[in-house]
């Protein structure tokens, strides 16, 4: 047994070595208030590879993700410290000097609850396009449908794509958010725990999804779901109490997890 | 054990327990035909008494001291010129400010101060906003006795209704909805121009007309200001045969309005100008309830194609 298990490691420590950092945490901290709620946190996020956040409520994963397009901007009384340096420019995105709107036109997010705009499904995928000022029509509809395409959308709704989005069922509204966010090509896209409102077979759809889109996008994801991390990424990271508790290859992670923390919460034993 | 004894028991408790349901149910029924009726019966009498005078002469015809001849003319034109004054200012400075509040602003002390203000204004009585108007805007800004004059008061009176509609309107728009414009690279501007605007946009306008309501029935704050109350001719007309075609003359017109034509009325003691008086309140209420159902209306267009 033990000799395969080593096998498996080498090769995937290869695999891990020849990989470029998309984005690099470097001792990241996030104040709600006085609140720390994100305690310096330092990881790779690698180019075109899925990277699983996963924790017990509370541990701070989410409010790491709204980290990467500075959603925290939005609301009064919340701080950054540390940096997170996108490449290929080399920019720390949590820099005052740098406009969130730049960093929210690079880096695409899907959140928890699917959140159509109460517009049609071809108003809804064009308005990242239609806010970055494209006037062309036809440059418009080329863009939305290539975007439904790649989320796996387009076959259902070709038909219907100036009804209402909010007619789509819970998992076709989830994946033309996706769509909506593929339009505007991200550099990273995020995703907020996509699946906990969908059923089982839509979240399968999703999952297979986000697997297929790894090819063209650097992918972080917050997820709840031990074997939705297991099954969709590359990488995980455990998060406990706001701390970065371990990361690694998921494969290695979940086999042999170096943290005794991370053992309890994989194994069930906690969380 | 006796199970057949212990369900009698359950349903003797139940059935006094549902007593009380039915007790607050008669007492609201009371209450609530207690509002409704008194207006029906208001609002027949006056149907009743007025009915007589309703004909197309009594919308053609200026006052005049026989009352059979007398018609409404000048104050269904007066209202209704006021009242496009009142929503012209009124709107755009009523929703911006609403928008500025709910999505611009800073959360600190100073936007709840604001708030309060604005809170308080609403309950601050319509003849001082007369007194106010009879200073500035006929006196220091020299707009005379006008329905400009009218229509600026009128518009602050409504302000605050306004904006609050607009706050709770815009408030009622899910975070979810604001947090995927912006994840997007939507600026502030967008979000309002694109989501914010259009999905309030039935709850701003329903508070509008609640306003307008409220102020095609303001007499203090017309009088105040100087309205007429006996005029026999219409303010010029806004379209002109020559260049350039459009006229603002009307702004600077005095005028007088639906309510003030009703006072004067009554305070004559002719039993014949009651009758007019009866009339005009009839057609005075039917504006009002013209204008609700016009919001009702659109209140329901509007929300249909909205859902989240």
């Amino acid at each position: 047994m033990s000799a395969p298990d080593t096998l498996m490691k080498t090769e995937l420590m290869e695999q891990k070595t020849a990989l470029t950092a998309k984005a690099d945490v470097q001792d990241l901290d996030f104040y709600y208030g006085d609140f720390r709620a994100l305690k310096s946190i330092s990881m790779p996020v690698y180019e075109r590879q899925v990277t699983a956040l996963i924790g017990p409520s509370g541990c701070g994963k989410s409010t790491f993700l709204r980290c990467f397009n500075r959603m925290h901007d939005l609301y009064p009384g919340n701080r950054y410290q540390g940096r997170i340096v996108l490449q290929p420019d080399n920019s720390d995105l949590l820099a005052p000097e740098v406009d969130p709107i730049e960093v929210r036109m690079r880096i695409g997010m899907v959140f928890q609850k699917p959140n159509p705009f109460p517009k049609s499904i071809f108003d809804n995928v064009a308005y990242g396009l239609r806010v970055r000022g494209e006037n062309s029509r036809r440059r418009i509809e080329e863009k939305v449908e290539g975007a439904l395409q790649d989320a796996a959308l387009w076959e259902e709704v070709k038909d219907r794509i100036h009804q209402p989005a909010y007619n789509l069922s819970g998992g076709q509204q989830q994946r033309m958010c996706i769509a909506r966010a593929l339009a505007t090509d991200p550099e990273l896209l995020l995703f907020d725990e996509p699946t906990s409102a969908l059923d089982p077979i839509a979240t399968t759809s999703i999952e297979e999804l986000i697997h297929d889109l790894k090819e063209r996008v650097t992918i972080l994801i917050v997820t709840h779901n031990m074997q939705q991390a297991a099954r969709v990424s590359d990488f995980t990271a455990y998060m406990y109490l706001g701390e970065l508790i371990e990361f690694g290859v998921t494969d290695e992670l979940f086999i042999k997890p170096t943290k005794k923390q991370t053992e309890d919460y994989i194994t069930g034993r906690f969380g | 054990m006796d199970q057949s004894r212990d369900l009698e028991a359950i349903r003797r408790l139940i059935a006094a327990r549902k007593r009380y349901d039915a007790l607050f149910g008669v007492l609201g029924l009371i209450a609530l035909m207690i509002g409704v009726l008194t207006f029906v019966a208001l609002f027949a009498d006056m149907a009743w008494n007025g009915m007589g005078r309703l004909d197309w002469d009594f919308f053609t015809h200026y006052p005049s001291r026989r009352p059979a001849q007398a018609g409404i003319l000048s104050a269904w034109v007066g209202s209704t010129l006021v009242m496009l004054t009142t929503a012209f200012f009124a709107v755009p400075l009523g929703v911006a400010a609403g928008i500025y509040l709910e999505e611009y602003a800073r959360k600190n002390w100073i936007t709840d101060l604001i708030e309060i203000n604005i809170t308080n204004l609403a309950g601050v009585p319509s003849i001082v906003y007369g007194l106010l108007a009879l200073g500035l805007f006929v006196y220091q800004f020299g707009f005379g006795q006008s329905i400009l004059s009218a229509g600026l008061t009128l518009a602050l009176l409504i302000l605050p209704v306004v904006i609050v509609a607009t706050r709770e309107a815009i408030r009622s728009i899910p975070q979810s909805i604001r947090e995927g414009s912006y994840a997007l690279g939507a600026t502030q501007w967008q979000t309002v121009r694109y989501h914010i605007l259009p999905y309030s946009s039935a709850g701003i306008l329903t508070g509008i007309i609640i306003g307008m309501a409220r102020a095609i029935g303001e007499t203090a704050p017309i009088i105040t200001i100087g309205a007429l109350t006996f005029i026999a001719f219409l303010p010029p007309a806004p379209l002109k045969a020559e260049p350039p075609f459009v006229s603002f003359e009307w702004l600077f017109s005095p005028f007088t309005v639906m309510p003030i034509q009703m006072f004067n009325w009554t305070s004559r003691p002719e039993a014949a100008f009651q009758v007019n008086a009866a009339a005009a309140g009839f057609v005075l209420v039917l504006m009002t309830l013209a204008m609700n159902g016009v919001a009702i209306w659109l209140r329901y267009r509007l929300r249909r194609k909205i859902k989240w």
